[in-house]
């Protein structure tokens, strides 16, 4: 297609300048957002806790990340440890950041203490201080996409295509992530943290962030005390050598779609995946049905999915038709302002609910 | 020494909600009434309480979540309260919930409101 060959304006993504301040008055923080029909009882057994499957795939995980990690380090110096530092990587790297979700929900175990030791272990492999994202994440939740009030977008327009291709092997994402965690350790919160976290946290955020800085210290003084790489190889690195199967999925979630709307089936993405992904990605791949109803706990999303799947547009049939599909449109939205991928609902759907968005502004005119 | 009303406070009604087998036991419903809404929750052996129907956090309605033993979960961000006593118990919650006295009678199940 011809496009104006101009970027469209640079929007304020900032959670304290007009964008917030726009969204506040539109009514479209903490808005009412549209979510399909299931009876209280089907919902109620769907959102039922249970430790069981969370146990089995926890230890499953760390059991492949000692096995793995063993491995790596044993066959050091030939090639026979690769394998090992590949698999090794994606379930530190990349596991990590659906057990630090939905561990961060509360959802993954019933027992309120398993949440809380899975989702700081997860926090620190990720590189994100349990504080804040704790909160941030709460807000992403509550305006999923609204410009100005989402700390959580991923993608700001226009979008720069080149950082979104390095984010598979992460050097300036994991480098923006420790430089929060050392700015937080040394008790500097910024404007955007000091809006979405209680100040009754912002100690406990300083002092979570001091313990990862410890541990880093830790990791580099053992390195240099064997005069080895291999420390690194366990701790740090892997966010930057296998984080590339949380970019490929997590870059669907919301890529290409509508930004300011209370739909969640206009602003997120639902695709099916091989089982080995699911696993990995503990069934985010719901990520409407996640949106619409985040208290279900991951393995109950499949059954959620069928339940409400002819509410919804059709699932991306794999990850590469998402990529087939957003690619195209984040591009389109380099240049053409307002532009979103509008997917077509089912016959059996209810409408898009035009009327919640009616304090909406108009998506032609968006600058800021 | 005679208190004022306004030292009593608003005046508060028994109002009707629902029979009792209208909520099951680990369970909540909504009631709205006078331009406010209420959550009536009835407890694992049977006993009811009432809470601000909405959370404290963002202003969800708490009658979507899941009552876990003497505690309501939000459904949008896992915040939970103590429903007996209105206690806010995780983050991201923080403000305590305003209780409101229950009774039941002639099996319908009434609050006390302003």
């Amino acid at each position: 297609m011809a496009y104006d060959q101009s970027l469209v304006e640079k929007r304020d993504y900032s959670l304290t300048g007009p964008s917030a301040a726009r969204a506040l008055e539109l009514g479209l923080a903490s808005a009412e957002w549209y979510h399909s029909d299931i009876p209280r009882k089907v919902m109620k057994d769907l959102m039922a806790r249970s430790d069981q499957p969370a146990i089995r795939d926890t230890v499953i995980w760390l059991g492949l990340l000692v096995l793995t990690g063993i491995g790596g380090v044993y066959y050091w110096g030939s090639w026979v440890c690769l394998p090992f530092w590949v698999v090794y990587g994606v379930l530190y790297g990349s596991a990590c950041d659906s057990r630090w979700h939905e561990a961060g929900h509360g959802t993954a175990f019933r027992t309120g203490w398993m949440n809380d030791i899975v989702y700081q272990i997860a926090s620190f492999m990720v590189m994100r201080n349990p504080v804040n994202w704790r909160w941030s994440h709460a807000r992403h939740h509550t305006d999923t996409i609204i410009v100005g009030r989402d700390a959580e977008i991923g993608f700001m327009h226009p979008t720069n295509v080149w950082m979104k291709f390095q984010s598979f092997v992460s050097p300036l994402d994991a480098y923006q992530s420790l430089k929060v965690i050392v700015r937080n350790a040394i008790g500097n919160m910024n404007a955007d943290e000091r809006d979405y976290i209680p100040a009754a946290e912002i100690p406990k955020a300083i002092y979570a962030a001091r313990v990862h800085v410890a541990i880093y210290a830790a990791t580099l003084i053992v390195a240099l005390w064997l005069q080895s790489f291999v420390p690194f190889m366990l701790i740090g690195l892997p966010r930057l050598y296998g984080c590339w199967h949380m970019y490929m999925t997590g870059l669907i979630q919301h890529g290409g779609l509508a930004e300011d709307v209370v739909d969640h089936r206009l602003n997120s993405r639902t695709c099916y995946m091989n089982p080995i992904s699911r696993w990995i990605y503990w069934n985010m791949n719901y990520h409407v049905e996640h949106h619409m109803f985040p208290m279900v706990p991951y393995h109950a999303l499949p059954k959620l999915h069928e339940l409400i799947k002819d509410d919804l547009p059709m699932a991306c049939p794999s990850i590469w038709a998402a990529y087939a599909e957003m690619i195209p449109a984040v591009l389109r939205q380099r240049y053409e302002k307002g532009y979103y991928l509008r997917k077509d609902l089912p016959a059996t759907a209810r409408p898009y609910r035009e009327e919640l968005h009616q304090n909406v502004p108009d998506r032609s005119g968006m600058g800021a | 020494m005679c208190l004022t009303a306004a030292e009593w406070g608003p005046e508060m009604d028994w109002i009707p909600v629902c029979a009792v087998d209208d909520i099951d036991p680990e369970d909540v419903r909504r009631f709205d009434y006078g331009g406010a809404t209420y959550a009536i929750y009835r407890d694992p052996k049977g006993n009811f309480f009432a809470t601000s129907g909405l959370c404290s956090h963002e202003n969800v309605h708490l009658c979507d979540g899941l009552v876990l033993g003497d505690h309501i979960e939000c459904p949008k961000h896992n915040g939970r309260f103590n429903y007996k006593t209105g206690a806010a118990q995780r983050a991201p919650v923080t403000v305590n919930l305003k209780t409101y006295s229950t009774r039941v009678l002639n099996g319908t199940v009434e609050i006390e409101v302003p």
